[in-house]
């Protein structure tokens, strides 16, 4: 952009609204970054001070007990993300390469419609959804419940980007590998999606940080735990529940720990988005 | 060179690429394979088909109850108690409490994310703007909870601070809470800020040069430029972007559930705690005892689900028709 020199005979009025708008937009700026600000300071200062190796490898003490940790919830998070992870990936990126690669079949209008449709549909909508079709009928809370519904949330967020980025691949390189005589299926395989995975990994990552803060969609499919749980037909614990749970407690140790959490969930956050990014950054061949 | 005439070609995928047929008939295995590869991509994608019925059909049926007994007073009504014996269900207060704080968050972040968004594109130097867009990137990728879990211990005591302040001055005789409507608006307005602002940028960066070009070369300030070319052109984007995030605040659960206090009644003063469809659903959910009551909160859940529908749907049309070709947010 470049600098504008006004000439000197603007008249006053106009000077003045033009300075005064670099003003407000200057001052709104600074408004909106204000909460980044304010949060992350809070995340530091109250997270570092309660953060010690005990929340990593132990499970919360009874309510209103000091100590323990949220060793139990990270394992729970882990596991249900790696189920979301299957999911959205496996359907998110073949309903992209149907877009994409099958541009002219009657269905990718309304597979595009409503993938566009569920990005807006609320975590906790999914959370009923999940909670009717999988913990009714099962009778229990359950970890698979819980990776489900993240799952379900990720798809649509991996059929757009991973649909944006196949396209970005030339036409050329599809005309080339068909006219050496390969089939679709193998030109998609071997020439497209290589080069679009950059971007396609970028994508998943991306959905990945996404929902690994959502805590609305497990409050009724994973409800949580206070023990150590692997099995996914058990109820499972995750981070972003757990420090939910010790939010609303009027115990100080219980907030403390939820801060801890919070340092902890948003500095995975922030780790699986640079990854996401750098993953771009690297050269493609 | 002429397309592939064959019958088989022009029914299979891919045979709009004109002219990428080999000329020789393709080994048997390859078309089966080729037929293979698209039926798992296409049963794959029908599953998102399946997913957004699965969603209308699960909780319709799961709020059936509810409609039932309360017919089209589940909308309109706002009486809302869970005693065994005297449930009535009527959802009106939570479709206020969510109207009023989805709106209110957007009056406040709708010109912060444009100013935002200009000084990014418009006013900022790139090692300025860079950064200073990453940062307020950097707001969407905080959870919900993390909000709430500040909103509760940080932002309702400086409302609450706020409110006593103001009836000193006015003389209002408004409860001063901190929890309630007031604490869930900022929330949510610090959270729609980094959507709408993202919007905001990519519309404003679409503007073509020779628009602000044009307008400097009639001898506009640089406010003239943005008021007499940039916003008329980015206008219909931006306006796209306000209602998506419009759709962000109706859904957006924790943070506000954390904040806004979770009452069944209609907010009588603009201080009252309040709840909104998503509040009340997490709030309650797990608790909920009697069939009819689980029924109820999914069936808010549903309205919940129609509502983000329509919202969303109202955004893309406005961006389809009115923003240049190639648009999609």
């Amino acid at each position: 952009m470049t600098a504008t020199r006004l000439p000197q005979k603007l008249s006053r009025a106009r000077r003045v609204q033009n300075n005064a708008a670099v003003g407000l937009v200057v001052l709104g700026t600074v408004i909106v970054l204000l909460p980044l600000v304010l949060i992350s300071g809070y995340l530091l200062l109250q997270g570092v001070s309660s953060l010690n190796l005990n929340f990593f490898i132990q499970t919360p003490k009874p309510i209103g007990e000091s100590g323990g940790g949220m060793g139990q919830a990270i394992v729970g998070s882990l596991i249900m993300i790696g189920l979301a992870l299957v999911i959205g990936s496996l359907v998110g990126i073949a309903s992209g390469i149907f877009l994409s690669e099958y541009s002219t079949h009657w269905l990718t209008r309304p597979i595009r419609l409503l993938s566009d449709v569920l990005t807006g549909v609320p975590a906790i909508v999914v959370g009923l959804v999940i909670y009717a079709l999988l913990v009714r009928p099962l009778h229990s809370y359950s970890g698979l419940a819980g990776g489900v519904a993240l799952g379900l949330i990720m798809i649509p967020i991996v059929v757009r980007s991973s649909e944006e980025v196949l396209k970005l691949v030339p036409t050329n390189l599809r005309e080339a590998g068909l006219a050496l005589g390969l089939p679709r299926w193998k030109v998609i395989t071997a020439i497209v999606l290589p080069a679009a995975r950059g971007g396609i990994v970028t994508g998943v990552m991306l959905a990945v940080a996404r929902v690994s803060g959502e805590a609305a969609p497990l409050l009724f499919t994973a409800l949580g735990t206070s023990f150590w749980n692997v099995n996914l037909l058990k109820p499972m614990a995750a981070l972003p529940l757990q420090i939910y749970q010790y939010a609303i407690q009027p115990y100080e140790d219980s907030n403390r720990q939820a801060w801890a959490g919070s340092l902890v969930l948003v500095a995975l956050i922030l780790l699986a988005s640079i990854v996401a990014r750098l993953v771009t950054r690297q050269p493609r061949s | 060179m002429p397309p592939d005439p064959t019958p088989a070609a022009q029914g299979r995928p891919g045979a709009h690429i004109a002219g990428a047929r080999p000329t020789r008939p393709r080994p048997k295995g390859g078309s089966r394979a080729d037929g293979l590869f698209f039926g798992v991509v296409l049963g794959l994608s029908c599953l998102v088909l399946v997913v957004a019925g699965l969603y209308f059909w699960q909780l319709a049926a799961g709020g059936w109850l509810a409609f039932q007994h309360e017919g089209l007073g589940f909308m309109f009504g706002t009486d809302w108690n869970s005693n065994p014996g005297a449930e009535r269900y009527g959802a009106w207060p939570f479709i206020i409490g969510t109207f009023v704080t989805s709106i209110g968050a957007l009056v406040i972040a709708v010109p912060l994310a444009i100013a935002s968004a200009l000084f990014v594109t418009e006013y900022a130097p790139p090692w300025l703007a860079n950064p200073v867009g990453s940062l307020v990137e950097l707001l969407a990728a905080i959870p919900s909870v993390v909000y709430g879990l500040w909103g509760i211990f940080v932002l309702v005591p400086a409302v609450r601070t706020a409110e006593v302040w103001f009836i000193g001055v006015t003389g209002v005789p408004w409860p001063p809470i901190g929890v309630g409507l007031p604490s869930a608006v900022l929330v949510l307005a610090v959270m729609v800020i980094p959507f709408i602002a993202a919007i905001s940028r990519d519309v404003i960066r679409l503007v073509p040069s020779d628009q602000r070009e044009a307008a400097y070369a009639l001898g506009a300030t640089k406010w003239e430029v943005i008021r007499t070319a940039i916003i008329p052109y980015a206008r219909a984007g931006i306006l796209g972007g306000v209602i998506l995030g419009l759709g962000r605040a109706i859904g957006e659960t924790l943070a506000v559930t954390m904040v806004i206090g979770n009452t069944n009644q209609l907010p009588s003063t603009p201080f009252s705690p309040s709840a909104t469809m998503a509040s009340i659903i997490a709030a309650n959910f797990n608790e909920a005892q009697t069939p009819l009551f689980v029924s109820s909160l999914i069936a808010v859940g549903l309205l919940l689900f129609v509502f983000s529908v329509i919202v969303n749907f109202t955004a893309r049309i406005i961006i389809a028709r009115l923003t240049p070709e190639g648009t999609r947010l």
